[in-house]
């Protein structure tokens, strides 16, 4: 009988956490669609607490106070723009979580039922295999991807001779640890899978570029799902089973938006070892002609006498901190009567989504935030394109130039526009290391500073 | 006279202990055993091919669900994602609750407290972002 209504509670929780990914479709519904997630979230936890298996509640209740406090606690310090750090640990507590519970479903099987004769079955082992070598990569992979994203580590690619051998040994090493285990399931084994896979996320991980977090925090995202998954079926719980498949799901397709962002291959990401974010103006920069460069009283004057002008914010923006200041610059200019919208191209910042999140937090309505394909159609009749922040997702070259690292990655079109303002520290290429020749045309007005001082001055002249 | 006796009653009390420990064991070996033998009734489910079928049927759920989340909440998304992949709790918490206390008690433990992390600074900090979101004049 308890156990039908464990099995109740489940499923509707499984419901409520499909409405809740289900009201992220739009900004209206998704406040409530988060709050159905947590009503499941907690049925599936009360059910739990009543089944028979749990005898004494100290370390359980205990467990969920104090990884509670901790979890409010930084949820409710992190500053917006920490974000993709904070998604990046977060996927490493739950592989870390699934390699501990299928450490737990190994020593005691007995607890959850798990079928004993002569040892545990072969795909009860294949199950934990599974979910012990998937969570111990994201547990890893996600703690280097956070020390990159946090500054604790060095952001460019991580190289050193015969990267590419030394990862594919370790690779080697995990995958025959598996087999070993999935074939004999002993506890050294066991061990064995799960350090060697602990080393292989990291290796993984080192030799990719800070750009390419988007594509990396999603993967993992989607790996501390199919982990949840592996768990699920190791212990018979549909609900697991369910929610690793829809985190499993969401991060795959998260995955697969941010490469053809990029236009690259999955796999060529992965790879690493992309872009090295170069200092100083790449290749024979000085040969491209001049740079108009101008001052924020320049860009103050244009921009009150624009009729449109479309912001177009990048990873700068975020580093600056600059969002703020750029909505009151934005306010004053709408008080001038000028119409502004913000153009967002799939890969800016270092998540998806984070430029959305940054305007978001600065309060700018959001549906005056526009996707790539809808701006893109208007930049002819757009009077001045403001890029703050951003570099490789304005530049042309991918549209013409077949020789370029970037052709072919579908760009925001802001050389399309009667004029191109740039607010930018340098004259530095962009991630990907090359030029960009939208910086030496006749309509750019190059604007160097730091993205927060130059709204501010913007701001100031305005007033 | 007294001591020896205290001595006594304290072995049979430890005993005791032992014993309940041993019958809250088979108890819930029982429980399994009663669990299987009742699922081997009525038309036989073998686990592990239901689990498959749930498997499916969810990865078409979650593709056409997530793909219908608009971009602008790619970051909520995200972090919605990891607060429901705290599930795994459910499994630490049974391998936390047990009477009996061994490794796999200690390694429930641990492994509650991190998804108790994932649940609510995930669940929170999305609620966060959404209240960002906001219409003109919202």
């Amino acid at each position: 009988m308890e156990a039908s209504i464990a099995s109740f509670a489940y499923l509707v929780a499984a419901v409520c956490f499909i409405l809740g990914i289900r009201g992220l479709a739009s900004p209206e519904t998704a406040r409530r669609g988060n709050r159905i997630a947590i009503a499941g979230m907690a049925i599936a936890i009360g059910a739990t607490l009543l089944r028979p298996q749990i005898a004494t509640f100290e370390l359980v209740l205990g467990g969920i106070v104090i990884g509670g406090a901790i979890g409010t606690l930084i949820a409710l310090r992190v500053k917006i723009t920490d974000l993709p750090q904070l998604v990046a640990i977060f996927n490493s507590l739950v592989g870390l979580a699934a390699v501990l519970i299928a450490a737990a479903a190994l020593e005691s099987p007995s607890l959850y039922g798990i079928p004993l004769n002569d040892g545990l079955a072969t795909h009860s082992l294949v199950e934990i295999m599974a979910s012990t070598a998937i969570g111990a990569v994201t547990f890893t992979g996600s703690v280097v991807a956070f020390a990159k994203l946090q500054g604790l580590m060095r952001s460019p690619p991580i190289l050193f001779t015969g990267q590419r051998a030394v990862n594919a040994f370790v690779g080697l090493i995990v995958l025959m640890a598996a087999l070993a285990f999935a074939g004999w399931g002993t506890d050294g084994l066991f061990w064995a899978l799960a350090l060697a896979a602990l080393i292989w996320g990291v290796l993984v991980v080192i030799p990719i570029g800070g750009a390419d977090m988007p594509v990396v925090i999603s993967v993992l995202n989607s790996a501390s799902g199919w982990a949840s998954c592996g768990i699920g079926f190791t212990l018979d719980n549909p609900l697991m089973i369910i929610t690793g498949a829809l985190v499993g799901a969401s991060g795959a397709i998260l995955s697969y938006i941010m490469c053809k962002g990029m236009n690259r291959s999955l796999v060529h990401v992965l790879l690493g070892g992309f872009g090295g974010e170069t200092e100083g103006p790449a290749g024979d920069a000085a040969d491209r002609g001049p740079v108009k460069a101008g001052n924020a009283d320049d860009a103050a004057f244009m921009l009150r006498n624009a009729g449109s002008v479309v912001v177009v914010p990048g990873y700068g923006m975020a580093v600056a901190h600059a969002q703020h200041a750029l909505r009151e610059m934005v306010d004053l200019l709408e008080e001038e009567g000028v119409r502004v919208r913000f153009a967002i191209h799939p890969v800016a910042g270092r998540m998806p989504g984070h430029m959305n999140v940054l305007l978001a937090e600065a309060d700018v309505p959001y549906d005056k935030v526009v996707e790539m394909e809808t701006v893109n159609r208007d930049f002819p009749s757009t009077d001045i394109a403001f890029v703050i922040g951003a570099n490789d997702i304005t530049n042309p070259s991918a549209r013409t130039d077949p020789s370029s690292p970037i052709y072919g990655m579908p760009v925001l079109e802001v050389d399309r526009a009667r004029m191109v303002m740039f607010v930018k520290r340098s004259m530095a290429s962009g991630y990907a290391g090359v030029d960009n020749p939208l910086f030496f045309k006749e309509n750019t007005m190059m604007l160097f500073g730091d993205a927060k001082a130059m709204c501010e001055g913007v701001i100031r002249s305005l007033e | 006279m007294a001591e020896p006796l205290n001595r006594d009653a304290a072995a049979i009390a430890e005993r005791a202990g032992q014993l309940a420990d041993e019958a809250q064991r088979l108890a819930a070996e029982a429980a399994v055993l009663a669990h299987r033998a009742a699922q081997s009734d009525g038309p036989a489910t073998d686990p592990l091919l239901f689990g498959l079928t749930v498997f499916a049927l969810a990865c078409f759920v979650g593709y056409y669900v997530v793909w219908k989340v608009t971009p602008a909440l790619h970051a909520p998304l995200m972090s919605v994602a990891n607060a429901i992949s705290g599930v795994v709790v459910l499994g630490a918490m049974i391998a936390a609750g047990p009477a009996i206390f061994g490794i796999s008690k200690i390694l429930g433990f641990a492994a509650v407290v991190l998804a108790s992390v994932n649940i609510f600074g995930g669940f929170i900090i999305t609620q966060r972002m959404l209240q960002m979101f906001r219409k003109k004049g919202g």
